[in-house]
Order: C-alpha cells, then structure tokens, then sequence
C-alpha cells in the first residue's frame, strides 16, 4: 500500500481519478498519522474523524456515480480553527470560546463542502491569531516537526505544522501580517496570502479586518492555486470582495513548473535585508535570486523607503481593529462565562470573563488599540497610521512599474527555539518584517521553500509579492523556482525532515 | 425628591432656551440594515437573528440598499445635501443588548448634512436647521425582570432580545435651535409633529411613536437673557409622545431656571422622560470625556451614491406635508383649529380619502374625529388602523344623505362594521337599521305622543316651536330610532299648528 500521506494534494487527486485509491482511504491514512504524530507536534485542536471519513464515503460515492464536485473532490483538508465551521468546536485558539460551535460555515469552508474535501479537523494557533511562533494559543503550542523544540511559526503555526508533518495534504491558514507565509517559512511549507478582496473573509474571527485573508497552505505552489480556486472569488456576504474573476491560477503555475521566466522582471527590496537577517537565510535568498535568473529573469533592485515604517503602523492598525473586534466576547450569548460572585452585574461577569477568557498578548493588544482611537491620540497614532499605510501602498505602486513580481526572504531568520521570544514582544513582532507590507497594502504574497540555512539546518522561505489582483505571478514565479530548486535537491525539502514516528505506530 | 421648579413664564424673564433635537426614525425595510432578517415588529424574542445581527464570531454586515435609499429620500425632503461618499463608522461602548459592543453608525461622514425644515406655529414659521441625518443600527431590548420599576436597578435578572438588533435607524439631528423664547415647547413639539408627517408622506417608517418607531432625545440648556452664550444642555431621553417633546422642553427649561437661579451648575447628563408623572429624573452623567473611539467600519465599502440616483430619488418625493395641508385646508374650507385637530388625530389621509369617495368636507371630518376617533382611542389604535375604511364612512355619510339613515342609526352601523359584519349596506340589511318612510306609521306614532303629552302639545300651539324637541324624542322612541327627526318635526308642526 502507498503512503498516501506522502502524496501531494494534486497527486491524490490524480490517484483518485486512476481508481488507485479511495477518498475513505486517504482520509484514513491522514487521520492514522494525525493519531500518531500529533501528540508532539499538536498540530490540531480538534480532530473529527467520524465526519472526515463520512464525508470521504460521500466523495466516493459521488465518484462512483460520476457526479464529482471539483478536481479535488475527495482529497482532505485541515482548518485553521479562526474559521467558522457549522457543527465543528471553533476557538481561535482562545479559552473565552472554548467549547464554542458555530451554527454557521465560514464561506471558504462552506465552498470546502461544495466542493467535496473531507474536513480532517481544525488546526491550533495563536489566540485570535495574534502571534508569530503559536506559543500565545491557550490550548498549547504547536512544535515544528523539523524541530520539535522549535516553533512552527504563526499565527498559523498549526496549519503550517500539520502539512509539513504529513498529516493533512491541504489546510487552510489566515495571514494579517504573514500568519501563512512566516509559518510556512520555518516549516519548508508553501503559502499564499491573496490579493485583499480576492478570498472571502465571512466566518473568519477577525483580528484585523482591513489586513485579513485566507489562503492556502500546502507542501507545492500547484496545490496551492488548485486549493486557492475553491476558495476564492467573489462573496456577496463579503462587502470588501473584489466582485471580479480570479486570473487562471493553476494555470500559472502549471506555466511556471515549465521553468522559463524569460522577460520576467524581479525587484529585490533594498529595505527587506541587512543587519539582523540570518545569514543562512540570505544566503538561501540569493541562490533563489540566481536561480530566477538562470531561467530568464531580470533582476532590478527597488527601493521601498516607507516601508522601515510598516511594523509601527502595524501594530497601531490591527491593535485598533482587533480591539473593537474583540468586544464582542462578553460571555453574554456564547463562550466562557465567569461568575466573579453570586449576584453578580453583566457589567462584573462581563469583566471577570474577559479576564480569565483572553490571554496576555491579546489584553496587550486590546490595551494598545483601544488607546490608539481614544479621543485625542486618534489623529496622532490611528490617523497617522492610516497615512503611512498610504505611503506604503504607493512604494508598492513605484516598485511595481520596474518589477512583475518582488522578492525577499520570508522571515529574517529560521525557526528560534519555543520560549525564546515569549517574553520579548518586539523581539516577536520583528518576525513579520518582510510580510507586513504586503497586508498594509493589500497585494498579494506566496513563501516558497528556498533551503535549508547552513547555520541550523532549518527551513527558510523566498517570498514572492505581486500587484493586487495579480496573483497568478506569484503562482507563475513560485512554481518556476520550485522547480529550480527541486532539480537542484534531487527530492522534495520536506523529504529531509525527521520522519518523527512511523504512520504504524 | 422632586425638583424645584420656576413657573414658565419667569424663566423667559430671564433666560433664552436653546434646544436641540435627535430623532430616531425605525425604517420600514423589510429586511436590517447588515442582513437579511426580517423586521416585522411583535415576532417572538430571538427569531428574526442571524449569525450577523446576533454578532457571531466571523459573520460579517451587507448594506441594505432600501435603507441607504430611505436615508437618502428623508435627507432630500429635509433639504440636506447628499454625501457622495461616506463611510460607515464603529461607536464602541459595550451594553449586553449590543451584539457587537460596536454600533454601526456614521460618525464624521453622515450621509445627509446641512438642511432645513419650516416649522409652523400658530401661523409663526420657526426654520429649525438640520445639521446631519445618519444611517444606524438599532441595537436589542433589554427586559429587567423582577424590581418594582423595570429598570436595572433592582431586578433580579434580565432578559434581551435581539430581534431589534439591527434594525435600520436614521438619526436626525438638528443644529441648536434658537430664538424660540416661550414658544420654544411648542416648536419642538411642531418640529416632531411635521417629521413625523414628512416620514409618513416618504412611506420609509411605521413611524409610530408609541412603539418606539420614531423615538425623541431633547437636548436643552438656557442662557442668560440676550447673552448669547450657550449654557450647559441636558439630553432627555425616552419622550416618545408629541405631548411629551412639548412638555419635556417646558419641564426642562423650568428646572434649569431654577438650577441656575439659586446659583447652581446645570450638570451636563442624560436625563429620563417620565410620560407618568411629566418629570425628568437624571440618567448617567455625560461629560466629554465619555469616548466612543469612532473609526472607520472596515469590513464596509464606502457608500457612494451617484447623482443620477439621488437626482431620480428626488423625483419620488411626496408633496411636502406642510404645503399639502395647506392646500388641503383651502379647498376643505377647514378652520385653523379643525385643521389641526384633523392632523393630531393622524387622520388626515383618511379625511382626504372619505372626501374623494364623494363625501363632503365637514361630514367627513364630523365622523373621523368624532366616533371613529373616540373608537380608536378606546382601542388604543390610531385611526387609520380601524376596521372601518375611507369607502364604508362615505357609503354611511350618502345613506345619511338620502334619509336611509340618521346619525344614531349609522353608529349602528359602525358597531356592525367593528364587528365584521360585512359592507354598511350589509349591515344595515342585516340588522334592519333603515329608517322607515312609512308615512302612516309615523303619523300614527306622532298622534300617540301628542296624546300621551298634551301639556307640550299645548305649548307648541302656543307658539313655542322649541318644545317640539320633547315630543320628537318620544316618537323616536316609539319607533326604535328608526325615523327621520326632520320628518317628525315637520309632522308635528303640521300637526299643531
């Protein structure tokens, strides 16, 4: 028998089409290997096997009676557990809802269904998707299966985690300020973080919503435009859905594995390197860089001045975002709810819920959001935020008429060991230097795989940014150095991780 | 712990009122403003929710395009301009009857601004300047459950239904209002009335104030007589009658004077309306620093409505209520006092209706603010809620007309019509309400009651034509009603004479 587990979500799929295998069975062989490696890794919070494989019958069903939803009808996914799913526990990685289950699917899972992808369970991450390492979910950490000491990135980490340990082929990530392409970095996973717009945000919990998106995490840049045509395109219940086609993604990358990027003009960004970046890491970046340039590429280097500013306008938007989002867990219709004492006022349970419910980063980050729109530092910090964001979205504009697509590392270095930072908020929140930009902007963004760093032996990451609605570049861009790089290791990085325990046992 | 008072005509001695008005309309779209549950009022608590009303972790609003166009006709028939672009803005505060612990409402960007409604007094035009009108959401009810008041205080517990939440509001707000002096009760409740009149006419809410439909806020503060200078306002809450906008803004600006005269500060707070007694009593304290943190509703696009729109929009505007019933008070040759009793009792429409179905002015006005209306206060309805229609008042006023009828027997008609029994000439069939011409019949009971009263019968021989009345009551009654009194009369007189 095949170690389905192994494949990649296009491969199953081919499987499943040449009746080689079953939807049951990889189901199958996904949740025996989530029994067996996800007590270390805790990749998940919540595992629904009894549906999954339900939900596999039915793809096999549909199969036999040559009524498939979608290409990837049968091939399972994971959930990362900030989306809304009808009948399944949806926690945010927060204690304030734990035990919560929505009565309603976020769009993107309810086109899951539609389109007949077995949901495996729902992934950990950081509470309300408010960290880079996934140490701030209150369920626990997720570790990084190529280093079990070692964090799996975040907000996503779970996601991130569970396709790179093989236990799920596709999941589904959000990104605010890199939750799916810094995870994806650290774990030699893809992700892409789409055009702002161009994937549904209804059911997603917000953190921040004008920085939000869903998107795709996968091991290959074909699965994910293949995942990435699911869930994309318009929503009418979505009023900041780009109410317009997606570009062929699959397509894009189906081009781009050709491997000749003749014409293609790529920016390296002169701000997103220097002191502080790992050294294994740009060493990584650069080889990326020459292989881009083997196949055809031009390289340009652009220079994005404002973006030196895109951590501090940052951390004043999505704290001012979240701070209101986060209201709305009062222990008055769902989640926890804490009796501080007999007798108490809504205005008492209210407090003491929000106490015990929400974590230190989140009250951190409630804290700073809700002094930057308090009366009288508004125009000085939200205001002035709003104006930067502007400045960095125009320095995209300029860098866009030299370069088709940018480039940098990912992340400024590889995965640091769990703890290391947990006490260092800036030391944290530095993590997402490179991936920021592109949510104050809104343009689209996939990491790809570039290496492993000389120094650890750990996985890094080449992002690849294109203009906004432009997606299929950084498909096109991405699979070309995939390939590159896939010829030049003779197998898949992933295939380098430690196998962690054996789908026996 | 009553308040003191200064009576109201010693408080213009020494103050100017200035006062400002917030009102709060409930449309009537079928659907709320950020998704599509149903509005309908009186539903069972929590059945017309959804993930997004109910501020479900995820869910996302929609912008109702019928209540965007509702904003946009108020702000036309008030004289606003329309913004071309304006954005939906998050008002923080956190209250377990709000979903989100955010309204959505419209802070720096109303969507309507800068207008103006005449308001007539006593043939006085006041302009009351309209400084925004904004698009909300209404947010949940609150049920304190147990405690003698059904406030907060006290209860054992509460109960909130959301069906409410999310209900589209539009907030109108009026620059202060100045220069009123002792009319100043009156041009607030005048201001209100023809709000109410004008929504009416756009057909955009129930606007029913007694159920909350359109709702009242009283801003006032007064300043030392030709001053100038604005004092410090209270904001009263809760008046949700026209009679209480009048008597709030009077109550308020007597307590301020007496505040202010025994050389104490106005304290700047909500204060509550009490329809029962006719006093405020003070709510929360409002100072400025109370922070709403506003900032743009991020999971909204801006509104930008072109000006075609606006422009086709402003060709669906209704007669201005003011200059109909002008109009209407013309041709119906009304007196001012008719005019107005005709427009308190909301029985304008059905007047004009009674009358184009081919009754005259004075009947029609006879019977909708005389028995009709004292039927529906009765049941507590308005009159144009009543089972009885425009057509079935003008069908009993022409069966008056050809003498089938008297007034006392067309009440019987109504009683039949209340009671679903059909048309008014089913009624009157049924029931056998016509009056009876026969002629030998009524002379008949004529002679009978000249016999049984010859002392009056003397009288009206005498001359005293006005005794006819004594003996008119009892063939009235000999004939169960069912007679013409002019045709007694005349057979009385003919009689007798």
């Amino acid at each position: 028998m095949s170690d389905w587990t192994r494949k990649t979500a296009a491969e199953l799929a081919d499987a499943l089409a040449a009746g080689e295998t079953t939807s049951v069975e990889i189901t199958q062989a996904h949740l025996d290997r989530i029994a067996a490696v996800d007590g270390a890794v805790h990749a998940f919070l919540h595992v629904d096997a009894e549906g999954a494989l339900a939900q596999a019958a039915e793809s096999d069903a549909r199969r036999a009676a040559g009524t498939l939803l979608s290409v990837l009808d049968g091939v399972p996914i994971a959930v990362k557990d900030v989306l809304a799913t009808n009948g399944l526990p949806t926690t945010c990685g927060s204690k304030i809802l734990e035990g919560w289950v929505p009565p309603y699917d976020a769009t993107v899972v309810r086109r899951l269904r539609e389109a007949g992808l077995p949901i495996l369970g729902k992934t950990n991450m950081d509470e309300f998707a408010m960290g880079s390492s996934t140490e701030h979910s209150a369920y626990g950490a997720t570790h990084n299966p190529w280093d079990l000491d070692r964090i799996p990135g975040g907000s996503g980490g779970g996601s991130a985690a569970a396709v790179a340990a093989f236990e799920a082929p596709l999941a589904l990530g959000t990104d605010t300020g890199g939750s799916i392409r810094q995870p994806g970095a650290v774990t030699g996973t893809v992700g892409h973080k789409p055009t702002y717009g161009g994937v549904s945000r209804y059911g997603l919990v917000a953190l921040a919503n004008s920085l939000d998106q869903v998107g795709p995490v996968t091991r290959t840049v074909l699965d994910s435009a293949l995942l990435h045509e699911v869930i994309g395109g318009h929503d009418p219940l979505d009023s900041t859905s780009i109410d317009q086609p997606l570009p062929p993604l699959v397509d894009a990358a189906k081009q781009g594995a050709d491997g000749d990027l003749t014409g293609v003009r790529i920016g390296v960004i002169t701000e997103l390197a220097g002191d502080g970046w790992q050294p294994g890491v740009m060493t990584r970046f650069q080889e990326s860089v020459d292989l881009m340039v083997a196949a055809g590429a031009e390289v340009v280097e652009v220079s994005c001045p404002s973006f030196v500013h895109a951590l501090a306008t940052y951390y004043l938007i999505l704290p001012a975002e979240a701070s209101s989002n986060l209201a709305k867990f009062d222990a008055m219709r769902y989640g926890l709810r804490v009796w501080p004492e007999e007798g108490a006022s809504a205005e008492e349970v209210m407090r003491a819920t929000r106490d015990a419910g929400f974590g230190d980063e989140v009250k951190r980050r409630i804290i700073l959001g809700t002094y930057a729109l308090s009366s009288g530092y508004y125009d000085a910090y939200y205001g002035q935020a709003q104006k930067v964001r502007t400045l960095i979205a125009r320095d995209f504009e300029a860098a866009f008429e030299k370069a088709d697509v940018l480039v940098s590392p990912t992340a400024p270095t590889t995965a640091f060991k769990l703890g290391e930072k947990l006490d260092d908020p800036i030391a944290m929140y530095l993590n997402d230097l490179a991936t920021i930009p592109a949510n104050l902007a809104g343009v689209p963004g996939i990491s790809v795989p570039s290496g492993l760093a000389d120094e650890d032996g750990l996985p890094a990451g080449v992002q690849i940014l294109a203009p906004a609605l432009a997606d299929d570049r950084c498909y096109r861009v991405g699979a070309a150095l995939e390939a590159a790089l896939l010829k030049q290791w003779g197998a898949p990085l992933l295939d380098k991780a430690p196998a962690l325990e054996g789908p026996s046992a | 712990m009553s308040d003191t008072l200064i009576a109201f005509d010693d408080v213009l001695a020494s103050y100017d009122p200035a006062m400002g008005l917030e009102v709060h309309v409930e449309l009537n779209t079928l659907t709320k403003m950020f998704c599509g549950c149903p509005t309908e009022f009186g539903a069972a608590p929590n059945t017309q929710v959804c993930p997004t009303c109910l501020g479900l972790p995820g869910a996302m609003p929609v912008v109702n395009r019928k209540a965007v166009e509702s904003a946009i006709r108020i702000g036309l028939a008030l004289n606003c301009d329309i913004a071309e672009w304006c954005r939906f803005a998050r008002k923080n505060y956190f209250y377990p009857d709000m979903p989100k612990n955010f309204q959505t409402s419209q802070y720096d960007e109303p969507i309507c601004f800068d207008g103006y409604m005449d308001v007539d007094v006593d043939g006085e035009t006041f302009r009351v300047e309209i400084e925004r009108a904004h698009m909300e959401e209404d947010t949940g009810k609150s049920l304190h459950v147990g405690g003698a008041t059904g406030r907060i205080h006290g209860a054992d517990h509460s109960l909130v239904d959301y069906n409410r939440a999310g209900i589209p509001l539009i907030e109108i707000v009026t620059k202060p209002i100045l220069g009123t002096g002792a009319k100043a009760p009156e041009v607030a409740r005048a201001y209100v009335a023809q709000l109410r009149d004008l929504i009416v006419a756009l057909d955009v809410s129930d606007a029913r104030m007694d159920q909350g439909s359109i709702r009242a806020d009283v801003n006032l503060s007064l300043s030392p007589k030709g001053s100038g200078v604005l004092g410090t306002r209270t904001e009263t809450k809760n008046v949700n009658s026209l009679r209480s906008v009048e008597r709030a803004v009077r109550y308020e600006m007597s307590r301020h004077a007496a505040v202010l005269g025994s050389g104490q500060k106005i304290l700047q707070e909500t204060r509550h309306w009490h329809e029962d007694t006719g006093v405020t009593t003070s709510g929360r304290e409002k100072s400025d620093a109370e922070d709403y943190r506003y900032f743009p509703e991020p999971d909204l696009v801006p509104v930008a409505p072109s000006r075609e729109w606006v422009e086709e929009l402003r060709g669906t505007l209704p007669e201005n209520p003011t200059a109909r019933r002008a109009r209407l008070q013309a041709e119906w040759g009304f007196s001012d006092l008719e005019m107005r009793d005709t427009v308190g009792a909301g029985a304008l429409n059905v007047i004009e209706q009674t009358i184009a179905a081919g009754t005259s002015p004075q009947a029609a006005r006879k019977w909708w603010l005389g028995e009709l209306a004292r039927r529906a206060n009765e049941q507590g309805l308005l009159v144009d809620a009543l089972p009885v229609t425009p057509a079935d008042v003008a069908r009993v006023q022409a069966l008056v007309d050809e003498g089938s009828l008297n007034d006392k027997l067309a009440r019987q008609v109504f009683d039949g019509l209340f009671a679903g029994e059909g048309t008014p000439d089913e009624v009157v069939a049924a029931r056998g309400l016509a009056i009876v011409s026969d002629e030998g019949a009524l002379s008949t009971a004529v002679d009978n009651a000249i016999a049984a009263n010859p002392d009056v019968a003397d009288k009206i021989r005498d001359g005293k034509v006005a005794a006819a009345g004594a003996l008119i009551g009892a063939v009235m009654k000999e004939m169960r009603g069912q007679a013409d009194a002019g045709r007694v009369r005349e057979l009385i007189l003919e009689k007798l004479q």
